[in-house]
């Protein structure tokens, strides 16, 4: 369980991590904690999952990178194989069910243009089923941090 | 174009920050730089909007925002670009985009919201609905997820 002093150090490390040569301690100082309890509390919400990860979030699309959001209709007895199939692409970031006839929803990434095409192809190949894609046209907003206080 | 020295950069970055005194001196050790000039470049590639942001990614789902909704739009085209604005505007919708539509599938703007329940995510998406006059919409709930992985670049 998260108790205030880790929500109020949650909140500060998702928007505003200090980058400066000692961090922690810096985040220690204005959280009136030493340094020491400060790693202590986010490694333990590393373990426990919390936060998944430190560090950079990247833009892919700056990177070069392309990728989009893709929809499939999948009968419900072969929900496991067409994820097992859809899952094992490391470009594949995300795979959700959602309530709709479109039920699999997942958006995959690629260093190119024709691998991308390369991984939807091979996914209609294997599952015999169609996969439309719906990449972003217009980014309006994307907020990734949540307000924990 | 990024140089080699970004890319190895970039794939230390996304190991995780060390949780040492002085992260920043331990992986620059590790790419042949100063602690001071890795810092520089990281902040350049913030400017740059190659790191989107620098820190913590959390898992919502284990702080309370156990609904998830994404609620899709069916915009007239030559509004969308406006009711995009609106809707960005809103501190509930996490993410907002226009997508195309396709065959089976008409709807062109996509937004995240995320609430306690799904009463209150509905209750968001009607308040978007009223602000931006669009009447055509679906919320399409998570039930189940089946990956959620960090990219890795450069590998």
């Amino acid at each position: 369980m998260l108790d205030n002093t880790d929500r109020r150090l949650l909140n500060l490390i998702q928007a505003d991590f200090p980058l400066t040569p000692e961090p922690y301690r810096l985040l220690a100082e204005s959280l009136g904690l030493s340094e020491e309890e400060v790693l202590d509390r986010i490694g333990r919400m590393c373990e426990e999952g919390v936060i998944r990860r430190l560090g950079g979030i990247f833009d892919s699309r700056q990177m070069g990178y392309s990728g989009t959001l893709c929809a499939m209709r999948v009968e419900p007895e072969r929900i496991g194989e067409v994820a097992g199939v859809v899952n094992a692409f490391p470009g594949v970031t995300h795979n959700y069910l959602r309530e709709h006839d479109y039920n699999m929803w997942f958006t995959v990434i690629a260093e190119s243009r024709a691998r991308l095409d390369e991984i939807l192809n091979a996914v209609r190949a294997r599952t015999g089923l169609e996969v439309i894609t719906l990449p972003a046209e217009n980014v309006f907003k994307i907020r990734v941090n949540f307000d924990l206080e | 174009m990024l140089s080699e020295l970004d890319k190895a950069i970039i794939r230390e970055l996304q190991d995780g920050l060390p949780l040492v005194s002085r992260p920043f001196l331990q992986l620059a050790g590790r790419l042949g730089l100063v602690e001071d000039d890795l810092i520089e470049k990281i902040k350049q590639m913030i400017d740059q909007g190659l790191i989107r942001r620098f820190g913590a990614a959390v898992r919502h789902q284990d702080l309370g925002f156990v609904a998830n909704a994404m609620v899709v739009w069916d915009v007239p085209d030559e509004r969308v670009m406006e009711v995009g604005g609106i809707m960005a505007g809103f501190e509930a919708v996490s993410h907002c985009y226009r997508r195309p539509r396709q065959p089976g599938w008409p709807y062109n703007l996509f937004t995240m919201v995320h609430g306690q329940t799904r009463e209150e995510c509905e209750r968001a998406a009607g308040r978007l609905a009223g602000a931006a006059g669009v009447e055509s919409y679906r919320l399409l709930y998570s039930t189940s997820e089946l990956k959620k992985s960090t990219m890795r670049y450069f590998e």
